[in-house]
């Protein structure tokens, strides 16, 4: 199995004033593709220092993290850019969408800033995309026009549509009810299923339970990485909630 | 990042605003409305005053005597100073470079009678070259000839002002004897009407006559009051003055050009000092309007700035999906700039029709350069990029990691 991500000794320093706060400190894991992980902690433990890190957004003060074999602390603002263009797919809390702007534009948005696609290609992408998270009949509808739900997965399709090759979620299902959470894990683990690395990072320890695997921070150190010998499944808890009106 | 999709990428973001692009782009339009317009005006105004000098012929140049005693002595108003003979203006004609017409001048004024009208008027003797000189046209009738030069004949060719003044009930004047000073003159010739020119001068007050007849058999002198002639070209008038002073000089035996005892004088400077009034009003009439230009660009500069912090979070997302800053400074960039030259564009046909009204309703003379135009629109572009810089460069240096967050 191929390692997509590979941190080793990851530190993080941030000066406040006179203060140095160590965000992170000492953080080593591999993540191997087609893993679906969840990383997890309470609030000031680090996790969101970690994921602008895995996300190419920010670099560690120290340690070496390679992304799908390229050392990525070395790189600069705008190779960061290229390489979050074409490696990873983002999925955000508050969905972050282009307001009053269609799915599809919406979703084609990462291949607009690759210019090896042609408008055609891109749009043969994002409809692609937008089918897997079953909008293939919303591709019109302004995001305005959208539920939360609808939107959360107009953002998934948005992180597909580069062929990442990791997709990270941030708190994915956080503004989200039960129900739509659901769905939201549903898709996840669908594309899971297919293949894909995703990393979770939330501080809901239900999430856990429907992941591969689990990685807990305290206080910017790993205090706890296991496997899950029982996955749940998001479809079937879907299936067991009383019956709404759909969404 | 290729750059029609930055294009595309501004202009959907235009798209999304209609109504306040639209109310940025006010400033640039009323802005380059106002330029085209004033400058169509002072452009206009220029050009009906060129119009009218090169009426007079642009090309003209006209040869004065100049009394060139030392202060100290009486000194003499051109008409009194004798140095301008008949053999200067027969050598100009013969020899001068660059010249094609010449002609002597030598006027006297007096009362014109026929029956019982009269009319106080001068009486210029010409040569024949003179209607070309002023671009003059015959009516009816016929221009003297050098035969009537040479025989100091007593003809004349009359403007419309003598003629609607001693034949106030419409006869034809060709054939009429007119007295002038009680020596009679034929009329031969009608000249064409040409109205008061710029310093409103009536130029159909005018009796032509050949200046022999006027030296001799009027005035009793054998000088000139001057000689007018015409260049070639109107870019050749300078050469077409050089050529003619030398010719004067060897003729007068004057090598010291301070002692000249004629002066030259071409249309050119003329021209040039009647323009240079309504250039200075262009020029002014220009940098108000232009005043303008320049609030409605920092209309743009206010916009994109509020536009950069209401739109950090996405300026966050484009980042984080990949946008580098340079993408994102373009996407600002060209978003101010297509405001600015759509602006720019609506301003320019606004400014057409403005220039329009003016000259349909308040008759005024309008001209609009293809240069205003062309520069206006490099005007808007610069001041799409200059204000919209600022903006393009914040939102280019923004952390996505906070960008994103920005609530």
């Amino acid at each position: 199995m191929k390692t997509i991500i590979k941190l080793s000794d990851i530190k993080r320093d941030f000066q406040v004033g006179e203060e140095t706060v160590h965000a992170l400190k000492s953080v080593s894991f591999s993540i191997e593709e087609g893993q679906f992980v969840t990383i997890m902690g309470k609030s000031g433990s680090g996790k969101s220092t970690l994921l602008n890190i895995l996300g190419c957004l920010d670099t560690p003060t120290s340690g070496t993290y390679l992304l799908d074999g390229t050392s990525v602390q070395a790189m600069n603002k705008d190779q960061r850019a290229r390489i979050r263009n074409r490696k990873i797919g983002f999925v955000f809390q508050s969905y972050n969408l282009l307001a009053n702007t269609t799915a599809i534009e919406n979703v084609e948005l990462p291949l607009m800033y690759d210019s090896t696609f042609s408008s055609e290609e891109r749009k043969k992408r994002a409809v692609a995309a937008l089918e897997t998270v079953e909008l293939g009949d919303r591709m019109l509808h302004k995001s305005n026009q959208m539920s939360g739900g609808q939107m959360q997965r107009v953002a998934i399709a948005r992180a597909l549509v580069n062929n990442p090759s990791v997709i990270l979620a941030d708190e994915a299902t956080g503004n989200l009810d039960t129900r739509t959470s659901f769905s939201i894990m549903k898709i996840l683990q669908q594309l899971h299923s297919e293949g894909r690395t995703i990393i979770f990072v939330t501080h809901n320890n239900e999430i856990a339970s429907y992941c591969e695997r689990n990685i807990v921070l305290r206080d910017g150190r790993i205090i706890e990485d296991k496997y899950n010998s029982k996955i749940l499944s998001a479809a079937e808890a879907l299936e067991k909630l009383p019956k709404e009106e759909e969404l | 990042m290729n750059t029609s999709n930055l294009f595309r990428i501004a202009l959907r973001a235009i798209n999304k605003n209609k109504m306040r692009a639209f109310l940025t782009m006010l400033g640039i339009i009323i802005g380059v409305a106002s330029v085209i317009a004033m400058l169509a005006i002072g452009q206009g105004s220029k050009q009906s005053i060129e119009t009218q000098i090169s009426e007079m012929g642009s090309n003209m140049i006209m040869i004065m005597p100049y009394d060139a005693n030392s202060p100290g002595g009486v000194r003499m108003g051109p008409s009194d100073v004798q140095t301008l003979e008949n053999k200067d203006y027969e050598d100009i004609k013969n020899k001068a470079e660059y010249v094609k017409a010449v002609s002597p001048n030598a006027t006297s004024s007096g009362q014109f009678i026929y029956e019982n009208n009269n009319y106080p008027s001068t009486i210029t003797g010409v040569a024949p070259a003179y209607l070309e000189i002023r671009q003059l046209n015959i009516e009816s009738g016929y221009m003297f000839t050098d035969i009537d030069i040479a025989q100091n004949n007593k003809v004349c060719v009359v403007g419309k002002t003598i003629v609607d003044n001693l034949f106030p009930n419409g006869q034809n004047p060709v054939g009429k004897i007119i007295r002038f000073n009680s020596i009679p003159f034929e009329i031969i010739g009608v000249l064409e009407s040409k109205g008061y020119n710029t310093m409103g001068m009536d130029q159909d007050d005018v009796v032509l006559a050949p200046y022999t007849a006027v030296q001799k058999r009027i005035l009793s002198i054998n000088y000139l009051r001057g000689i007018y002639c015409s260049a070639e070209t109107e870019e050749l008038t300078p050469k077409a003055v050089e050529s003619i002073t030398k010719i004067l000089a060897a003729n007068h035996h004057i090598s010291d050009p301070n002692a000249y005892d004629f002066e030259i004088r071409s249309q050119e400077e003329l021209s040039t000092m009647l323009t240079s009034t309504s250039d200075l009003m262009t020029i002014l009439l220009a940098c108000v309007a232009g005043i303008s230009l320049i609030v409605g660009g920092i209309g743009i500069m206010n916009i994109m700035y509020v536009s950069v912090t209401e739109r950090t979070k996405e300026i966050g997302l484009r980042m984080s999906v990949g946008a580098r800053g340079g993408d994102i400074l373009w996407q600002f960039l060209i978003e101010a700039v297509m405001i600015s030259i759509t602006g720019g564009l609506i301003g320019l046909l606004l400014g057409f029709f403005a220039s329009y009204c003016l000259k349909v309703f308040a008759n005024w003379p309008i001209l609009i350069e293809s240069w205003s135009v062309i520069i206006s629109f490099f005007v808007c572009t610069a001041i799409g990029i200059f204000f919209g810089w600022y903006p393009a460069k914040k939102a280019a240096k923004l952390d996505p990691i906070e960008a994103i967050r920005y609530e």
